[in-house]
């Protein structure tokens, strides 16, 4: 049996990466959750965002934290003008069309990364990625303590302008009742446009937090595709609380998983995780659907 | 030319084509590259008959076919290396479990009513789940993955000249089409759909929804595990993620979406085009990711202007002729 000590690290271990995870969901909750855009190209634009604070990191030396309200608008742009000349226009608002392009998409943006980058993996070498902060009994790097911070303060905010601004109110009414969105005078195509940059944006603003301590080649959205997806049905559709609770369960069964049933088992968690929700709770899934 | 003259002048080229290229007597010139083009042209035509035996005539779309591919794939090697059973019947048994395992994700996803992009999801999640195990459980040896012994004789389901590889691989095509020309014909094939087109009036009509679509992922995870076993008998060697990659999931859906979803000479005509494109592109450039750039771009204009794929787009041009 392992040692409580052992259990307590790999915990705490667990949420620290649940919180990058959490990084990744959130953009997918707005996205999937709230207004079922199932954007199988969620990995690879992730991938690409962090390739876009590698380069900007490189180029002109700017810390990847500094370079994130830049990334994050660019991932918003982009969202924005891939929904309204791609998505949208291509899927004609049918679930299934909508799953086909965003794999297009994924292999797509994947291979113009291998095709333009290369299959190396890249890090970016900030001088206070190593140092850690004494927590406990634990030594915690920094950088994963600033992406958890950052999750938290992710998810509240998304869930104050979802809830509060008009362009939010705009978001749940869409998700609602589109016609009756219509009626009121939304603009219904901007606003899911707008929807998608925003949950691009946020990825742009995962990629900056995660690239100190990740690395980036173009294979490493691969891995965030089922885990974002798990935590945004584990938590509920389009819950942001949700979101964080269910990014911190999915880390943490991953890293306790890792533990018991050894390295090459433990990875069983999430896809199992995802296939019991489905199976087992599907009414509360299907409840929220707009 | 009618439907039924073009279809015996392609069966006929396909027949001929290996005799351009085989051996000393080779009518053009001598080439096992040419022949394993073409097998792999067949083969990748099979394995999308297969999906688009659910996905393109039912409406399941999967993202996680290889599920049914692996599981083909190590069943039979299990058999046949840990003990002793010949490749042959090992064949019919990896094509019985496949039809087993997918009446079993057909009955645990359809009864609780998992359909559309739910269905894609799950499929994908099944095949992880199957992708860790096999990396993880000891009869299918982890990531070191299990290396068939060299025995050449047919009796071994092994073959020394490619051509017979080759015409395997189109007995399996022609068996795919066949099943799927059923499928246009058959009672059954039209549950699947009205099933597709509308699932809810298709269930006020009086079908039995839920088992219809069990019987038909059966049926398209029974092809798969075929094709599973095939290529474990091509190759001799299989491992987790050969077996339950997610890019031959990709490409089996590739291959029936780009030729056209739904209609029976779709996955050929998309394997026809998916494997000229990649050899095309490989002969022009080094760069790995060229060819696989276009696939999705191609996947991204048939999905949003050509619904019916390339077979819609001859259709059309025939119809203006």
């Amino acid at each position: 049996m392992l040692s409580p000590d052992i259990l307590l690290a790999g915990t705490i271990n667990g949420l620290l990466t649940g919180a990058i995870y959490v990084l990744v969901a959130v953009g997918l909750t707005l996205i999937y959750g709230v207004l079922h855009i199932i954007n199988f190209a969620h990995g690879s634009l992730l991938m690409l965002a962090m390739y876009a604070a590698f380069f900007l990191w490189r180029s002109t030396g700017i810390d990847p934290y500094l370079a994130l309200p830049l990334v994050a608008a660019g991932g918003f742009a982009l969202g924005y003008v891939l929904y309204r000349c791609v998505i949208g226009r291509l899927s004609r608002g049918k679930d299934e069309n909508i799953l086909l392009v965003t794999l297009g998409l994924a292999i797509v943006i994947e291979n113009a990364a291998l095709f333009f980058f290369g299959g190396d993996t890249r890090t970016v070498e900030v001088s206070w990625a190593a140092e850690t902060v004494e927590v406990g009994p634990a030594f915690l790097p920094l950088a994963k303590l600033v992406s958890f911070a950052a999750a938290l303060a992710l998810c509240a905010a998304l869930g104050l302008y979802i809830a509060r601004s008009d362009t939010g109110k705009a978001i749940r009414a869409v998700a609602r009742e589109r016609q009756g969105a219509r009626l009121v005078g939304i603009d219904v195509e901007a606003t899911f446009a707008i929807s998608y940059g925003i949950g691009i944006a946020c990825l742009g603003a995962a990629a900056c937090l995660l690239i100190p301590s990740f690395y980036v080649a173009p294979t490493s959205g691969h891995a965030f595709v089922l885990v974002a997806f798990t935590i945004v049905v584990l938590g509920g559709m389009g819950s942001f609380l949700g979101a964080l609770v269910g990014g911190f369960v999915v880390g943490v069964t991953e890293s306790l998983g890792g533990l018991l049933l050894g390295e090459s088992l433990g990875q069983i968690g999430i896809p199992l995780i995802f296939i019991l929700i489905l199976l087992l709770r599907p009414a509360g899934l299907f409840g929220s659907r707009a | 030319m009618s439907a039924r003259a073009a279809t015996a002048a392609l069966l006929a080229a396909a027949l001929v084509y290996p005799l351009l290229f085989f051996g000393d007597g080779a009518w053009l010139v001598r080439s096992n590259y040419a022949i394993d083009v073409g097998m792999l042209a067949l083969f990748a035509a099979f394995l999308g008959q297969s999906w688009n035996v659910a996905g393109g005539f039912a409406g399941l779309t999967s993202f996680g076919h290889v599920l049914f591919f692996g599981t083909g794939a190590y069943c039979s090697t299990i058999l046949h290396v840990g003990h002793g059973v010949n490749p042959w019947f090992g064949w019919v048994a990896a094509t019985t479990a496949g039809a087993a395992l997918g009446a079993a994700v057909g009955h645990l996803t359809f009864r609780v009513g998992l359909r559309g992009s739910y269905f894609a999801l799950i499929t994908l999640a099944f095949a992880e789940t199957f992708r860790v195990l096999a990396n993880s459980v000891g009869f299918t040896r982890g990531g070191l993955g299990i290396l068939i012994p060299l025995d050449q004789r047919a009796a071994a389901l092994q073959f020394h000249d490619p051509i017979w590889f080759y015409y395997l691989a189109l007995a399996l095509c022609a068996s795919g089409l066949a099943i799927a020309w059923w499928l246009t014909r058959s009672r059954f094939g039209t549950y699947l759909a009205a099933i597709r087109e509308n699932e809810d009036a298709a269930r006020a009509l009086g079908i039995d929804v839920v088992r219809q679509k069990v019987r038909c992922l059966a049926l398209s995870g029974a092809m798969a595990a075929a094709g599973g076993t095939f290529y474990a008998q091509k190759y001799l060697y299989i491992d987790p993620s050969i077996a339950f990659g997610v890019d031959r999931s990709v490409e089996m859906l590739l291959v029936a979406m780009i030729g056209g979803a739904g209609t029976v000479f779709g996955p050929l005509v998309g394997a026809g085009a998916v494997v000229a494109l990649g050899e095309a592109t490989r002969a022009l450039s080094d760069a790995r990711g060229l060819g696989l750039i276009l696939y999705g771009l191609l996947l991204v204009a048939i999905v949003g202007f050509l619904p019916n794929g390339l077979v819609g787009l001859v259709r059309a041009a025939r119809r203006d002729a």
